[in-house]
């Protein structure tokens, strides 16, 4: 192939993806400015708040503690190979609190809560609802997106907290019942090894999660192309993107909070 | 009054609207004819800034409608979108209601509800259906709960599209005076856009026609029937034969 026209492909893929950063950005930074703008709508806020917080918890319950205990099960063999069988609760509660718990509820809520926020925002474009909207005087970017992504921030951190402890949780049924811990030294363990630190970046990390999952879904849906195919279209690219944003944010996150 | 003056617009390399001009004076009511896809649903978004013209101005009252405090401008609209656009998260008085639940316009529940199944009455829809969900309706009861929205806060400028399709003869009558009744009694600027020839008769005071991204022909209702235009009138008597194609 001739080299000019590879090089224009690539520098085409380039403009277009900083195009979409571009655009990511300022429609992050007008929902955030929505949250503080009247009018509101505490209505879809509860709605989201029940959707994305409350109906979530046994996806984000089981989740957590099928991990934990494979998570004992893994450091227990791995361990035996050093005679340090005796890090379990240690490892199982750093393990969990500052990378599992994070990172698989964010992923669960980007399956869970992204797609179904752009399946429903893209089809209410494509069916003329968001149209409708703007007609009745209301603004989309506050009825719809503000309270969905608001409603994420506030309760994501909140459901990887119960993850870690659900986590954490299984861990210990784990190492209890098969492994031979001694019940209170493993809760003990547990407690006097978590920091402040982990504690704290666990939550921040799930702030940084649910928006990132709520905004995908959110910008996806409203930029939908028409028909069946682009509500299918939007909802897949909201997930990826979600999903993607989430590893690279715990990554950065990461680095931030453990590097200094 | 509204004013659109050369009013173009092109979906990448399909030209819509070619420059199209029009002129409703308030408080009388103007149907639009024109062949599918022509881009009447595409005029009435352009009005109400759902569309952004590519050319062209268009003026309500004399103010830029692009300009200007948005909000104030569409609390004067009301629009009947072609699919209905139901709002399916929620119940039919709801949707009925909705610039009466939140906004400017917001009222007492109970008192939102009260105009909601009197709207639904006037479209011929008993009050029982307003608790239900607009997936549980049929097409032209769906239909109905959108015209009942648009009319729903009284607006000084309706916007009809398509309001009689997949409505039975009975009930199409009903809408036709329903419109004519809104424009008469009320006061209201209409825009209507319709295939129905019944409709036009019953609701316009002026017709206009859109061929090929321009308006072709615009007049009083009466003399649309000896108009003398070749297009007109093979589009109001449906004949395959004539300066239309009927491939498109
Ligand atoms: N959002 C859009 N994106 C791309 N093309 C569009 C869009 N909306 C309309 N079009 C195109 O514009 C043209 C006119 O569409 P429009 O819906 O205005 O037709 P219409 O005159 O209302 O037809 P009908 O009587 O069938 O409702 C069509 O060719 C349609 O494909
Ligand atoms: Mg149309």
């Amino acid at each position: 192939m001739n080299p000019l026209v590879v090089l224009e492909r690539l520098g085409g893929a380039v403009l277009r993806a900083l195009a979409l950063v571009g655009r990511l950005t300022i429609f992050a930074a007008r929902t955030f400015s929505h949250f503080l703008r009247p009018p509101f709508y505490p209505r879809e806020f509860a709605q989201a708040l029940l959707s994305i917080g409350w109906l979530s918890l046994p996806v984000v319950g089981l989740t957590a503690i099928f991990t934990g205990g494979a998570l004992a099960l893994q450091i227990y063999s791995g361990g035996a190979r050093f005679n340090a069988e005796a890090v379990v609760p240690q490892i199982v509660a750093i393990g969990m609190v500052r990378e599992l718990g994070p990172v698989l509820v964010g992923l669960m809520i980007a399956a869970r809560v992204t797609s179904s926020i752009a399946a429903e925002i893209a089809t209410m474009k494509v069916t003329e609802q968001i149209d409708a909207l703007v007609t009745l005087s209301t603004n989309p970017m506050k009825y719809l997106v503000a309270p969905r992504v608001l409603a994420a921030l506030v309760t994501v951190p909140l459901l990887v907290g119960v993850g870690d402890i659900i986590g954490i949780g299984g861990g210990y049924v784990v190492a209890v019942k098969n492994l031979g811990f001694n019940s209170a030294a493993y809760l003990q363990n547990t407690v006097d090894f978590l920091e402040m630190r982990d504690v704290i970046s666990s939550l921040v990390k799930g702030a940084v999660f649910g928006v990132i999952a709520a905004t995908m879904g959110c910008f996806y849906g409203m930029q939908s192309g028409r028909g069946a195919q682009g509500v299918g279209r939007a909802t897949k690219d909201s997930v990826e993107a979600a999903a993607i944003l989430i590893l690279a944010a715990n990554f950065v996150l990461t680095g931030v909070f453990f590097s200094i | 009054m509204i004013r659109m003056e050369n009013v173009q617009k092109a979906f990448g390399s399909n030209q819509v609207l070619r420059g199209m001009s029009l002129e409703i004076p308030k408080g009388s009511s103007l149907v639009i004819i024109g062949g599918s896809g022509t881009g009447k649903s595409v005029a009435l978004k352009c009005i109400l800034g759902l569309i952004q013209p590519d050319a062209g101005r268009i003026l309500v009252d004399g103010q830029d409608a692009t300009s200007g405090d948005r909000d104030a401008f569409l609390a004067r609209f009301g629009m009947l979108f072609q699919g209905g656009a139901l709002f399916d998260s929620l119940p039919v008085w709801q949707n009925v209601a909705f610039r009466l639940l939140r906004g400017s316009l917001k009222r007492p529940m109970d008192e939102a509800r009260e105009i909601a199944i009197d709207k639904l009455r006037r479209v011929g829809l008993k009050p029982a259906v307003a608790d239900l969900f607009p997936a549980e309706l049929s097409g032209g009861m769906q239909k109905r709960v959108g015209l009942a929205r648009a009319i729903a806060a009284e607006p000084e400028i309706i916007f009809f599209d398509e309001p009689t399709t997949g409505l039975d003869p009975i009930m199409s009558g009903v809408i036709n005076d329903l419109i004519r009744e809104i424009v008469v009694e009320m006061g209201a600027t209409a825009m209507t856009i319709t295939h129905d020839m019944t409709s036009v008769r019953a609701i316009a005071d002026n017709v206009a026609m859109l061929h090929d991204g321009v308006i072709k022909w615009t007049g009083p209702v009466a003399q649309m029937d000896d108009s003398g235009d070749p297009y007109l009138d093979q589009f109001i008597h449906g004949r395959a034969q004539g300066p239309i194609e009927a491939v498109r």
